[in-house]
């Protein structure tokens, strides 16, 4: 077909910044009111630490150090509740919209590639936060769990924040796993290594195998720094020591999540 | 193939998307609006597109006509920036698609293995608009889809056809110059099809621009202004519904016979055969020969009937002419 043709001019209006927020603002709301309105997100996310630490942190306690158990697994269990909402919410949930087709829906749009991982992101800050908020309050209810208001927001705080870190991971599972298998994937993931970075049985009472293999994993530093917080981690380490960890892991996952971006480009089908 | 230009009438009645320009600006528009050059894409072994040239127009509706595997959704896909070819290149108004700006003036519709069920048609179509600097307000989205009726429901609450109108919804709320609509009826019934029809006919008499896929020959003979026929990864034919109509025109012959399927299949210029109840089907080119051999080999040939092809047949001959052809040429 040999054509002569003339490329069209390119004029392509440009959103204004109150519009640009009001894009990211969407996207989040949206991304919230999608979550909520699943309930075995919902449930299994919130019920499932939320029964942990009732649990392990509450019913199993010794009477005498009933307090001190509720505040150490407060902090533990607030880990895995972050995790676990991370590594859904973000993981699975990417790793089904990308392999369904609803992700190139949206990169067929000009929505901001940016804007659909923040709100993944801020699900996430929000769900962790409700985790956390509910987490204190039974252990304050039914645990003796005492923590004056700063060291609460500052616990609070640092376990919200470990959202960054495990969405990260999510993001890099969500480019590797296939849908179906995603969620077995982030079980067989975050279980054992939950296990292993004492959050449920603390690392002391674990072999020495194991808590060697507890210091290269992301919820032991997430944990350790929860722990400083509330004044029970059993040898306290530098708090930096455990951010720069948790960063690199971040790096790390960011990392494997935008060579699975890329890989995606080529690899689309259909 | 040379490319006609469109007659500058057709161009003024149907672009009405820069009717607020000054009238130099919109004689200067040219008339391609999208373009590509020998495009080539493999996944592994599957050859999806293979050294493809296209042209779309400004205001025409182009059918990509094909079967499954022809390469249809692949081509869609890289003039959209969603795959890179592996070479060749493609430029949608002007510019290439992976670069990420152009996308707010295109508009997609494709096929979705799930959508997120619990938002609700208004809330998805909210979204969507966000996403775009001009969109059309959302009753006008609602009421060019038809999703006015439902549009508080939750998309996992809808029937095949209103999943479809919400995906058309989308691709149109940003108020797009080019939309593309890969295979959108595909698993509808005929009255959801004649209403996704009668949609698409808006989209046409508001001046836009669109590219459809579809492997329904009807489909592209009522909506098309021009077809293109794919077949694995390479244009086999071009032209107007008519045109591709009257090229590709070839006879059926209804007849029942002792012969075996595979014999009639081997009588030259029999394209296909298929054995329907407990008559056979033959798609030809020309009837007559055929006939002739048919009754030298069965005398007992009877309920002959000779009918001119349906556009399905029409549309298989097309292919397979180009196959012969490809073989011959080897």
């Amino acid at each position: 077909m040999a054509t002569t043709t003339f490329p069209a001019v390119l004029a392509v209006p440009r959103r204004s910044l109150s519009r640009t927020i009001a894009l990211y603002a969407k996207e989040a709301k949206y991304e919230l009111i999608n979550k909520t309105r699943i309930p075995v997100y919902a449930l299994s996310t919130i019920a499932i630490p939320l029964m942990f630490y009732v649990l392990f942190g509450i019913v199993l306690g010794n009477a005498s150090d009933r307090r001190d158990n509720a505040t150490y697994m407060l902090a533990t269990m607030g880990c895995f509740g972050t995790m676990a909402v991370a590594l859904f919410g973000f993981g699975v949930s990417l790793a089904m919209e990308r392999g369904q087709g609803w992700l190139q829906v949206k990169r067929a749009s000009p929505m901001p590639v940016s804007a659909y991982f923040l709100a993944k992101l801020f699900a996430a800050v929000v769900f962790s936060t409700v985790i956390m908020l509910l987490l204190l309050s039974v252990g304050i209810a039914f645990g003796g769990v005492r923590l004056p208001f700063a060291t609460a927001v500052e616990l609070v705080g640092i376990l919200v924040a470990g959202s960054i870190p495990f969405s990260a991971m999510g993001l890099a599972i969500g480019y590797f796993a296939k849908p179906n298998s995603a969620p077995a994937v982030v079980n067989l993931i975050y279980l054992p290594m939950s296990f292993c970075s004492g959050l449920w049985i603390p690392l002391s009472v674990l072999p020495h195998g194991l808590r060697a293999l507890a210091t290269i994993l992301p919820p032991y530093h997430l944990s350790q720094l929860a722990l400083n917080a509330v004044g029970m981690a059993p040898n306290p380490t530098p708090a930096w020591g455990h951010v720069e960890a948790l960063l690199a892991c971040t790096l790390l996952f960011l990392g494997l999540a935008a060579w699975g971006y890329r890989r995606d480009e080529g690899k689309l089908y259909g | 193939m040379s490319t006609a230009f469109l007659p500058p009438h057709q161009v003024q009645v149907r672009d009405l998307s820069n009717a607020g320009m000054p009238r130099s600006a919109r004689v200067q528009q040219p008339a391609s609006v999208a373009c590509t050059r020998n495009l080539k894409k493999s996944y592994g072994e599957i050859v999806a597109l293979h050294d493809l040239n296209l042209e779309v127009r400004r205001g025409e509706l182009l059918a990509l006509l094909g079967p499954n595997g022809a390469g249809k959704t692949t081509l869609v896909q890289v003039l959209l920036g969603l795959a890179r070819p592996d070479s060749g290149s493609a430029s949608v108004f002007g510019v290439n698609p992976f670069g990420g700006q152009v996308q707010a003036r295109l508009g997609a519709m494709l096929q979705v293995g799930r959508v997120p069920e619990t938002l609700k048609v208004r809330e998805h179509l909210d979204l969507f608009s966000s996403y775009y600097p001009n969109p059309l307000p959302l009753d006008e989205t609602f009421q060019i889809a038809g999703l006015t009726e439902i549009k508080d429901r939750r998309y996992g609450e809808l029937s095949g056809g209103q999943k479809q109108r919400v995906l058309f919804g989308i691709a149109i709320c940003g108020n797009p110059d080019l939309l593309f609509l890969d295979e959108p009826t595909v698993g509808l019934d005929v009255e959801a099809r004649r209403l996704m029809w009668s949609q698409i006919r808006i989209l046409i008499e508001r001046g836009k621009t669109v590219l459809l896929t579809t492997h329904y020959l009807n489909e592209a003979d009522a909506l098309a202004d021009r077809i293109l026929v794919l077949d694995k990864g390479a244009v086999v034919a071009e032209g107007t519904p008519a045109e591709i109509k009257s090229r590709a025109m070839g006879k059926q012959i209804r007849c029942t016979s002792r012969l075996a399927i595979e014999e009639i299949r081997q009588i030259a210029g029999v394209l296909s055969v298929k054995a329907d109840r407990n008559a056979f089907e033959l798609q030809v080119n020309a009837a007559e020969p055929v006939v002739r051999e048919l009754l030298q080999r069965d005398p007992w040939l009877a309920d002959l009937e000779v009918t001119n092809a349906g556009l399905e047949e029409a549309f298989l001959a097309l292919t397979q002419n180009h196959n012969a052809d490809a073989k011959g040429g080897n």
